[in-house]
């Protein structure tokens, strides 16, 4: 039987724990909104928020190596300025972030040997998080720091890492950069570094929601959450956007934006005519919106671009349109007009055919004609 | 002429797919064209306009993909003209004489059509490749429905599709064979009509009745 004082009890956080983060200038109200945002979001019952709070308090911080290579920051900006209770604060006070190229105050040769020697002290035990994608094209020259390439450098510190996270679609999926033509042979870090214990969190930028709740379920139960067969935790990426759309009543209704400020975009119609793309992406957006929580592209009147999926950029383009271009075709032929230029062409041919047919003349020999 | 035999080629199970295949395509295709492009807009939220078009097209996909499950259960079952050697015409000399004969009757080189008593050579070997395309129509469509169920069943099954093959390459694979069905569907019905007229031996009215006048001095 399902006992709310007993729930109650086993998810409340003890007073020591509170007055701790207090001292530490995280007032309990935001402490507790940050664990039970957690908790929620891992999609765990609310008897795991104790635990989660005791996890974070625990005496295990692990150091944390930042790398960013074929990227724009955009993922590191999106968990900087995460503020949703004070999770940046709490995440980062936490942590012990010991290389991240955009926020070290040392430089040089000083933070070179801080990244290796937390690799070499924490082997096995420190997290790995990599914002961007690996050029694998003639032997990795396209990206370099301190003169080492980023596969060499991913090869390492992933390799050695007790977990790495691969922040936004660069990283996840090659992202932008392995766009056609992919000039610097991008990849994923899973796919650079295969025998590396990858989860991409894809998303541009990720959502640093997700990056939280992924580093918190590392801290509370030791492994990374589960994953789909894309290697995308479950918690945030096992539903479609489309299914948990704020529009969708629109689209089953069968009511459509036509063009951007028309009357039923106005009213806030479905978005699919305009080239949605959340019907083909699995994402918490609908549900966790960015910015705390402020908003996400489809709320704000613009379809879904489908950034979090494996092949963004190529097979969500063009952004406009339902459908990717047909291979092979101009740029203003959709696969229904070829479709249909088919269509017509085969009802031309026989439609002559049927005619030439009927005026040859045949072979009648075995016909008896009525009189 | 020696007098007509009343020979019973296609039986009723191949009759019964081949219609439940004509309606489930006439209707996916129609529900499928509006679920790719919503036609009409309504002006009411109570409506459920692509509800019902999405409920309609998955009706018929199960109504499809059974249909051709049975219809590849009669290959083992049925009579020399639905099994599978009917449908691999290539496999034999005569039915190389056959497709070349077929073929040099449709460009007018032959005036007289090959007799065929089941398929004709050349229409066996487009109702193969339609069978393939229906297969692959019936996977790519049940791989994107899966998709609304994470774990379920289809995904399941068809799930990894959409890793090898990306989830916008499956739609567009699905939308460009249901073009395909179409210009396959207007040649079908075209040539069913136009070898009624130059076999005759009653070709169209064979796939509602089941029987053909066969002239067995011209069978060879």
């Amino acid at each position: 039987m399902h006992d709310p004082e007993k729930t109650l009890l086993e998810g409340s956080v003890s007073e020591e724990i509170l007055q701790k983060w207090e001292a530490r200038g995280v007032n309990r109200r935001d402490f507790l909104k940050f664990c039970s945002v957690m908790t929620a979001s891992l999609a765990l019952p609310a008897t795991f928020m104790g635990q989660i709070a005791e996890a974070m308090e625990a005496d295990n911080r692990p150091p944390v190596i930042w790398m960013e290579f074929q990227g724009c920051t955009g993922d590191t900006e999106a968990f900087l300025r995460a503020n949703q209770p004070t999770a940046a604060e709490i995440i980062l006070d936490y942590l012990s972030i010991d290389y991240h190229e955009t926020i070290m105050a040392a430089a040089g040769h000083q933070d070179e040997a801080a990244k290796n020697a937390t690799v070499e002290k924490y082997k096995g035990k420190y997290i790995a998080i990599v914002e961007g994608s690996i050029p694998m094209a003639d032997g990795g020259v396209y990206c370099t720091v301190a003169g080492n390439s980023a596969l060499n450098i991913a090869r390492e510190v992933c390799g050695n890492a007790a977990a790495t996270i691969a922040v936004g679609t660069c990283a996840s999926y090659g992202g932008l950069p392995a766009a056609a033509p992919n000039p610097t042979g991008a990849v994923s870090v899973s796919e650079a570094v295969p025998g590396a214990t990858v989860l991409n969190l894809p998303g541009c930028p990720l959502n640093a929601e997700n990056l939280t709740a992924a580093i918190v379920h590392f801290l509370t139960f030791g492994k990374l959450p589960a994953t789909d067969s894309f290697g995308r935790p479950k918690f945030a990426y096992g539903k479609r956007i489309h299914d948990n759309c704020e529009r969708r009543a629109h689209f089953d209704a069968g009511q459509y934006a036509e063009g951007f400020g028309d009357a039923g975009h106005r009213q806030g119609w479905c978005l699919y005519k305009l080239g949605c793309k959340g019907p083909e992406t699995f994402h918490n957006c609908p549900t966790i919106r960015y910015n705390e929580g402020s908003s996400w592209p489809v709320q704000a009147g613009h379809g879904c671009i489908g950034c979090s999926e494996p092949q963004f950029w190529d097979s969500m383009t063009p952004f406009y349109r339902r459908l990717p271009q047909v291979p092979g075709f101009g740029v203003e032929a959709t696969a229904d007009k070829i479709g249909l230029g088919l269509a017509a062409a085969t009802a031309v041919a026989f439609g002559a055919h049927g005619v030439a047919s009927a005026l040859r003349k045949d072979d009648d020999s075995t016909v008896k004609r009525e009189d | 002429m020696s007098t007509l035999e009343i020979r019973y080629v296609w039986e009723w199970p191949v009759r019964l797919t081949h219609w439940f295949n004509v309606i489930s395509i006439i209707v996916l295709s129609v529900t499928g064209y509006y679920i790719g492009d919503p036609f009409v807009s309504v002006p009411s939220t109570s409506s459920y306009v692509m509800g019902w078009m999405r409920y309609l097209h998955f009706i018929f996909a199960y109504v499809f993909a059974l249909s051709w499950i049975a219809r590849l259960i009669w290959m083992f079952f049925g009579n020399r003209h639905a099994r599978f050697l009917a449908f691999a015409p290539w496999a034999s000399r005569d039915g190389w004489k056959n497709i070349i004969g077929t073929f040099c009757f449709y460009t007018f080189l032959r005036r007289k059509v090959p007799y065929a008593v089941g398929h004709n050579p050349l229409a066996a070997m487009a109702y193969s490749c339609v069978f393939i395309l229906f297969l692959i129509q019936i996977v790519s469509g049940f791989a994107l429905y899966g998709q609304f169920a994470p774990g379920g069943l289809w995904d399941g099954i068809f799930g990894s599709l959409l890793v090898t093959f990306g989830n916008q390459g499956l739609r567009l694979t699905h939308h460009l064979i249901m073009w395909l069905l179409i210009g396959f569907a207007i040649h079908h019905v075209y040539s069913a009509w136009l070898m009624d007229i130059k076999e005759k031996n009653g070709t169209l009215s064979s796939i509602f009745g089941g029987y053909k006048f066969i002239d067995p001095d011209e069978e060879n």
